[in-house]
């Protein structure tokens, strides 16, 4: 009940957040938030780190068709579900300084959106998957075209049209997974699609690898199918640009390791090496040019690309190492990458720019500012002690025991986002304070409040990710395992 | 049966009510007789009756007629105002109603003269409705063109069935799939040219492409809410009637025609979506989109098992809903901004909130996206093909969507996205309640699915 529960209270919550106005949206929406979190934090206390999954709810939904309404979390879920949770009062509150206009509807969508991300996490029914899966799709959409920067009409739009063709092809693949579920007893559930996945040819295999692996790459998004990322983070508003890249891009991480690598192992088997080599092409490609971007949020969406080639790149590999940096990447990935686009916001608000050469100094106006930043850059740059560093060593190591001479272009990402990152700090925060920096003014409660929370984090898990790892040991293995 | 009847009489009230002006009470009559009928057609449920090996009235034609009722309970009140013309009011009801009886017997036929009949039932009101607005050069157009082709198609249906009866020797669906079944070898080639004529008398009907050339400008002409009316019941009644023929008489031939509708549903998706991206009126735009829709039905259609009939009542049903209200909303907007081109829908989160967040819903209902009823539509239809083995048709089909959702996000863009400085638009009570019981419905279907689909599988 305790899934049913955090599914559907956002979606209560955001309706009464629509029925508010003003200001009292973003407090109840806050409040809200915090409640789920809370809800999610229960659930951790009453979960047991096995293998088995957890909080099950099962009711036929179409049963004429054999779909089900079957929710229920494992490790791996509970790890997903708890940073979308801790994540989205982050973002609320991210958001206490941006005046909106109709601020009821903003922020019911934020709890709507919040609603069917957790969905995707905890479905363990394919149809039901798909539902979540494109129902996460419409609130963002809205987000960004209602409040968006310039040119969104259009941006949106690729980025719409882009996950969709993505998500129907996967549609087409669980269509066909369900045709070769047991005859006159068709049935859409994990376990009915496993069994049939693994009872097909390889090349039937194969053909249902890229249906669903198109999908999940378009929504991650891994190199060639990143064209929409770059222009829809940066036009999208902040709290967009934090739902998707802290949030949604999991669901596609997430998606390759509940429904891909399970579902047709034959199938993966064959074909990741051609998905970890477009995820390394990714890295490396994404990196360079974040090097030379000008627009500080525009260098962030790339450096995104890179990280998640890398997660993508350690969940093919296919083993502990990899599967569980993966995991511990994708959580540390979603709040580093939360917290570098609250800066970025934070800066766009000060100067009204976000061109890296026009900036400069600000760490002489504002040192306390300052150090938060260096501390989220750091984690997001994966130095030692920090969250970053534990994902992308395991990571890197599980790429290793796959393939050697790729983990050594894959580890170019370490080394290359060193330099633009570092490069951009110095820019932006060292040297001379110019005209437009002098004015930046000292950060107010609620922002202050964002930045340590998120250092809080990238510290904490830095020096002891073990209550994470342990979180999702179990299922990783059975994963492996089966 | 009963339906029929009580239809029938509503219309010859209706006639009535001119002679013995009664006018004032003819509306809320005409709603409380089509809500019985629906009542009277709900109890036929479960029971089969023939009459006269005419009519046959059995749990696929009613869950079709219900269908058919219930979508013309939502057009009554959607069509408030054109219905309640000062001079036409008693005409315009009974033209509607004798539609109804038309729509009705399409679904329940089961000899070829009572399918003639059905269909010259519905389509002679129709093709004086779609010139009802007599001073409008446009609706004259739409009627004048309705008429012609409208007759050219019949004379095709009639041809064939000559050619079936010469063949065969009988009128009868049940008849003429036993005799088909009996002497395989002895069918003449007449037979199946008798097929193809019929075939193509009835893609005229649901507006299939190359026989789709009519419903633009029949569309675009005719009064808003007499394109509803043949976007949803004539398309609905039109399918049933298609299925009925092609899966009792002409089942055990289908080699001969499933290639045919192979294609025709292929170039109908894609013509029918490429066509309507370039469009800038809104009901040309729709018009294409429905000539879409009949392309995804058309798909269903040849997946000949049990998912057939469930998937094409749904699809009809979910479409149906979903069309009444982009019509109700274009409607409202024309008789405001006076065009119905896409700029006209600027500004209208603004302007009325109500309206934008329906036709939010209803389009994307349309365009097949979760959690609208549209999506368990396409879903449902996707998967019939699946299982029929038509892979190459679902992967055309899902170009064709994406096609789609180019064009109607058009609409939602203008009427989020680009401002104008009109005035609040009002609507009135009634439209708003309908409005809103639409939109339930279109989420309801779409997150309940199982009722429908149960009785899909029934019948």
């Amino acid at each position: 009940m305790i899934t049913l529960l955090l599914i559907f209270f956002p979606l209560l919550a955001a309706f009464l957040v629509l029925l508010t106005k003003g200001e009292q949206a973003k407090k109840i929406a806050l409040l809200a938030s915090v409640v789920e979190f809370a809800i999610s934090i229960y659930a951790l206390c009453n979960f047991n780190a096995d293998a088995t999954t957890q909080f099950g709810f099962n009711a036929p939904w179409v049963a004429s068709l054999g779909i089900s309404f079957h929710v229920g979390i494992d490790g791996i879920s509970m790890l997903m579900v708890l940073l979308t949770t801790f994540l989205v009062p982050v973002i609320i509150l991210s958001s206490f300084k941006t005046n909106y206009k109709n601020p009821g509807l903003f922020y019911a969508l934020v709890l709507s959106m919040q609603m069917a991300l957790i969905g995707v996490f905890v479905s363990l029914d394919g149809f039901l998957f798909y539902v979540f899966w494109e129902l996460a799709l419409i609130p963002i959409y809205f987000i960004c075209l209602l409040w968006g920067g310039e040119n969104r009409a259009k941006i949106t739009f690729k980025f719409f049209v882009y996950t969709l063709a993505g998500s129907l092809f996967m549609l087409a693949g669980l269509i066909y997974l369900y045709q070769q579920t047991e005859q006159g007893n068709s049935s859409f559930d994990i376990d009915a699609l496993y069994q049939a996945g693994r009872n097909m040819t390889p090349t039937q295999q194969g053909f249902i690898f890229w249906a669903m692996f198109i999908a999940f790459a378009i929504k991650m998004p891994i190199f060639p199918f990143h064209t929409w990322q770059p222009d829809t983070y940066t036009v999208a508003p902040t709290q967009g640009t934090m739902l998707l890249s802290g949030i949604m891009l999991k669901m596609g991480t997430y998606g390759v390791i509940r429904w891909l690598i399970v579902l047709v192992p034959q199938g993966v088997q064959n074909w990741s090496g051609v998905a970890i080599t477009l995820s390394v092409i990714g890295i490396v490609y994404a990196s360079c040019i974040a090097i030379v971007q000008k627009d500080f949020k525009r260098l962030i969406a790339y450096s995104s690309i890179a990280h998640v080639g890398l997660i993508a790149a350690g969940i093919f590999a296919f083993n502990a190492q990899g599967m569980q940096g993966a995991l511990i990447q994708m959580l540390s990935h979603g709040v580093n990458v939360v917290g570098m686009f609250f800066i970025v916001d934070l800066i766009q608000s000060r100067t009204n720019t976000r061109e890296i050469s026009a900036l400069g100094g600000i760490r002489n106006v504002n040192p306390q500012f300052a150090v938060l930043f260096l501390i989220i850059l750091l984690g997001s740059v994966a130095l030692p002690l920090t969250n970053g560093f534990v994902g992308e060593f395991l990571l890197l190591n599980g790429l290793f025991q796959y393939n050697p001479y790729m983990t050594a272009f894959a580890g170019l990402s370490v080394i290359l986002g060193a330099v633009y990152m570092l490069r951009s700090y110095q820019s932006i925060m060292l040297g001379e304070t110019n005209a437009i920096t002098a004015s930046f003014t000292s950060l107010e409660t609620s922002e202050k409040a964002v930045l340590i929370i998120i250092c809080a984090a990238v510290i904490l898990f830095g020096v002891y990710p073990k209550p994470l790892l342990d979180i999702a040991a179990p299922a990783v293995n059975q994963l492996l395992g089966s | 049966m009963n339906a029929l009847i009580l239809l029938s009489l509503l219309g010859v009230f209706s006639l009535l009510a001119e002679i013995f002006s009664f006018k004032k009470l003819l509306y809320p009559v005409v709603l409380l007789g089509l809500a019985a009928t629906f009542g009277v057609t709900v109890c036929d449920w479960g029971t089969t009756q023939t009459y006269y090996n005419m009519i046959r009235v059995d749990d696929f034609s009613i869950s079709f007629s219900l269908v058919i009722l219930f979508v013309a309970f939502l057009w009554f009140i959607m069509a408030k105002d054109y219905l309640n013309d000062e001079e036409h009011k008693t005409s315009y009801h009974s033209l509607v109603l004798f539609a109804l009886v038309g729509a009705l017997c399409m679904v329940s036929y089961t000899n070829m003269t009572m399918l003639f009949l059905g269909i010259e039932i519905l389509s002679i009101p129709m093709y004086i409705l779609a010139g009802s607005n007599k001073n409008d050069l446009s609706s004259n157009e739409a009627a004048f063109k309705y008429l012609i082709m409208g007759a050219f198609s019949t004379g095709f249906l009639l041809f064939g069935i000559t050619m079936i009866y010469g063949a065969t020797g009988s009128f009868d669906l049940a008849e003429i799939a036993m005799i088909v079944k009996a002497h395989p070898e002895n069918i003449s080639n007449i037979f199946y040219v008798g097929i193809l004529l019929m075939l193509v008398a009835m893609a005229f009907k649901v507006s299939a492409v190359p026989f789709h050339f009519w419903a633009p400008d029949v569309y675009q002409g005719a009064p808003t809410p007499v394109t509803a009316f043949m976007a949803t019941i004539v398309k609905t009644a039109a399918f049933a009637a298609f299925l009925k023929l092609f899966y009792s008489a002409f089942a055990d031939v289908n080699t001969t025609w499933m290639t045919i509708v192979w294609a025709i549903a292929a170039i109908t998706l894609l013509i029918g979506n490429i066509t309507a991206v370039q469009q800038t009126s809104v009901k040309r735009m729709l018009a294409y989109s429905s000539i879409a829709h009949a392309g995804y039905m058309l798909m269903a259609l040849l997946a000949q098992d049990e998912y057939s009939k469930g998937s094409i009542l749904f699809y009809t049903l979910a479409y149906s809903v979903g069309s009444i209200a982009t019509f109700t909303i274009v409607g409202i907007v024309i008789s405001k901004k006076g065009k119905d081109e896409v700029e006209s829908f600027n500004g209208l989160a603004e302007s009325n909130p109500l309206l934008a967040v329906v036709m939010t819903i209803a389009i994307l209902s349309l365009a097949g996206i979760p959690p609208t009823a549209g999506f368990f539509a396409k879903y449902y239809i996707f998967t019939s093909a699946f299982f029929a083995g038509n892979i190459g048709l679902v992967i055309i089909a899902i170009i064709a969507s994406l096609i789609g959702v180019y064009y109607y996000f058009r609409i939602i863009i203008a009427m989020f996205f680009k401002g104008s400085n009109d005035a609040a638009i009002h609507v009135q009570p009634i439209q708003k309640v309908l409005l809103v019981l639409i939109a339930i419905t279109i989420i309801a279907l779409g997150l309940f699915p199982d009722f429908i689909v149960r009785l899909g599988f029934v019948s």
